[in-house]
């Protein structure tokens, strides 16, 4: 028996196929086009910061003199404001844990299923995309000049809490959201009162989902500049912050700060700077990518 | 399976309603009423997902609900423990008594209502936590005292889970296989002592060998328990029913009798045709 190809009769699949890899093509080159641009501007900053990032770097103020940056001078970094912003970080992550986690339980679990519920979610959302600068012009208004907290460490924590708040709070009550109503119901069918399910069942589920949502937006807020230069953080400030109510420097001020000098040598200063402020940004995304990984596993 | 005659349940009233009425002189004590059902209906908005309900439930009977998917099974036996409290747009009318009491009076605590008639589910459900903390979480909320190792213990022995779990308490409940974790939701739904085990379709996620444990389990387990269960497994319902309520579709009770009688005689013919598979 002559062997013809069953197949012969399909012959459109060619240029399928043709359209196929032109498709997978473009979105390589577009996953490309972001990965080459994060990768040169990293690699030019590390480049512009190599010899003048040092131990000094992270353990002295800043200083007029650009020499004193390098290593063998008399020692000069960013000390104070690294303090600053975690000391901001910490205590914006405090207001928010707590302010976030509350209005998204509320939202969650007990808001009455009404239009007003709705509007108030739709808008929390909306606040999310509000610009920083907008925080920060309302920061000043009402903590540094209403409330009368100066341009403190409390005032620009309180700021950066209002930028991350609505983020915090959609992050949350996505992360209540995910908890399975088995769980719920569960604890109902033991006799739990609604107090006891969300205690020992949907906040212990929902808490990695609440904590990374939490930390990526804490990352985000720790490079801000706009607020914290609307609130007046300090450039100056040759301590760390002693007091809640005192005066603060931050990381991205400095940088800023740096980054505006005339001599050629504080462009290297300034990216010894944003070396270090993307280090503990890293260093935050890696915990809650850990926390993310370690306590998936964990639930139902 | 009943070992007394048909109908009998059905002629007593429970105690604080009408007079008892004539038991026809069969002992009184093995078949006192714990739940009543009357005019007991059941909406989703405006959707009637039950036609208004008459039953009374026996004391330490298993009953079984049977009826084609969608039919109101899990509707009704959620309404006995007010589970359906959680859904927004449903909304009871009529009664459902509780050793006499209605529990949709205003004075009633769903709470408390949930402490007496504990429930297992269709997908077994324990909680991330170890297998201990799974059973000792309904005695800890309800502040059961005593030696919390020894309640554990009896719940778990109950559940016929013990042997298999002594060694590794700490474990987390998530670890065990799908009967094993069912069977783990049925220790801890018994270790706070309730009255009544309500439980929705608790084998239709396991396979023949687990299955075969759960059935053994719930005779086991209607000495100390009245339980009603809802299973779309006719089979299933005969073997281990002492009496069986067919639910049809429009949530309509078209039958509740002794189970012989429903799988033999059935009374209907409509129940008749569901039992017999022509229909569901
Ligand atoms: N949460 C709910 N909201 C609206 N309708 C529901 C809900 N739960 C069940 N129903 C409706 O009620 C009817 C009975 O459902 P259910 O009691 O779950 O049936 P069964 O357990 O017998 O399969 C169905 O028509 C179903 O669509
Ligand atoms: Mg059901």
């Amino acid at each position: 028996m002559s062997t013809t190809n069953p197949f012969e009769d399909v012959s459109d699949l060619d240029r399928k196929r043709t359209i196929g890899r032109v498709f997978v093509a473009l979105c390589i080159a577009s996953t490309m086009v972001g990965i080459v641009a994060l990768v040169t501007l990293l690699a030019d900053v590390i480049y512009e910061s190599w010899g003048w990032l040092s131990l000094e770097f992270l353990t002295y103020p800043p200083s007029r003199f650009p020499e004193s940056y390098l290593p063998g001078g008399r020692g000069a970094g960013i000390y104070p404001a690294l303090v600053g912003s975690i000391f901001l970080i910490a205590l914006t992550a405090l207001f928010t844990v707590f302010l976030g986690v509350g209005a998204a339980i509320y939202l969650e679990e007990y808001a009455p299923d009404t239009r007003t519920t709705s509007l108030i979610e739709a808008n929390i959302a909306n606040l999310a995309g509000v610009p920083s600068i907008v925080y920060g012009l309302l920061g000043l208004a009402v903590f540094v000049r209403f409330a009368r907290m100066g341009q403190s460490l409390l005032a620009g924590a309180l700021t950066l809490t209002l930028l991350i708040l609505p983020i915090v709070i959609v992050a949350a009550q996505e992360a209540l959201r995910a908890v399975p109503d088995s769980q719920r119901e569960a604890a109902y069918g033991v006799g739990a009162t609604k107090w006891e399910v969300i205690r020992d069942v949907v906040l212990p589920a929902a808490l990695p989902g609440i904590m990374t949502g939490t930390i990526l937006s804490l990352s985000r807020a720790i490079g801000e500049t706009a607020p914290i230069l609307m609130v007046g953080a300090a450039t100056s400030m040759f301590v760390a912050p002693d007091s809640l109510l005192g005066p603060f420097a931050a990381m991205p001020m400095q940088i800023f700060d740096w980054a505006r000098l005339p001599q050629a040598e504080f462009q290297h200063v300034a990216a010894a700077g944003i070396v270090v402020l993307l280090t503990v940004l890293l260093a935050m995304n890696a915990v809650a990518i850990y926390i993310r990984y370690r306590f998936e596993a964990d639930l139902p | 399976m009943s070992d007394t005659g048909p109908a009998i349940e059905t002629s007593i009233e429970a105690e604080t309603d009408t007079a008892r009425g004539d038991s026809g002189g069969v002992d009184q004590q093995t078949a006192e009423t714990v739940l009543s059902a009357r005019d007991l209906e059941v909406f989703y908005g405006d959707e009637r997902a039950l036609k208004p309900v008459n039953a009374e439930i026996t004391e330490k009977k298993v009953t079984a609900i049977i009826g084609p998917s969608g039919c109101g099974k899990s509707t009704f036996l959620r309404s006995i423990n007010r589970m359906n409290d959680m859904i927004d747009v449903c909304r009871v009318t009529g009664e459902l008594r509780f050793k006499g009491k209605n529990v949709y009076d205003e004075d009633v605590d769903p709470v408390a209502l949930r402490r007496k008639v504990g429930m297992v589910f269709q997908k077994p459900n324990p909680f991330p936590k170890s297998i201990y903390d799974n059973v000792a979480y309904g005695l800890k909320i309800q502040g059961k005292d005593g030696d919390r190792d020894a309640q554990v213990e009896e719940a778990l022995r109950r559940a016929a889970l013990w042997d298999e779990v002594k060694a590794k308490l700490d474990a987390s409940g998530l670890d065990l296989s799908g009967g094993q974790q069912q069977r783990l939701c049925i220790a801890r739904a018994i270790a706070p002592d309730p009255e009544v085990i309500l439980m929705d379709e608790p084998a239709s996620a396991l396979d023949p060998v687990a299955t075969a444990q759960i059935e053994d389990l719930i005779e086991e387990l209607s000495r100390d328990y009245t339980v009603v269960i809802v299973t779309h497994n006719m089979q299933q319902a005969a073997r281990i029913s002492d009496r069986t309520m067919v639910f049809l579709t429009g949530g309509e009770l078209a039958a509740f009798d002794d189970t012989q009688a429903i799988f033999e005689n059935p009374k209907s013919q409509r129940v008749e045709d569901y039992i017999t598979g022509k229909f569901g």
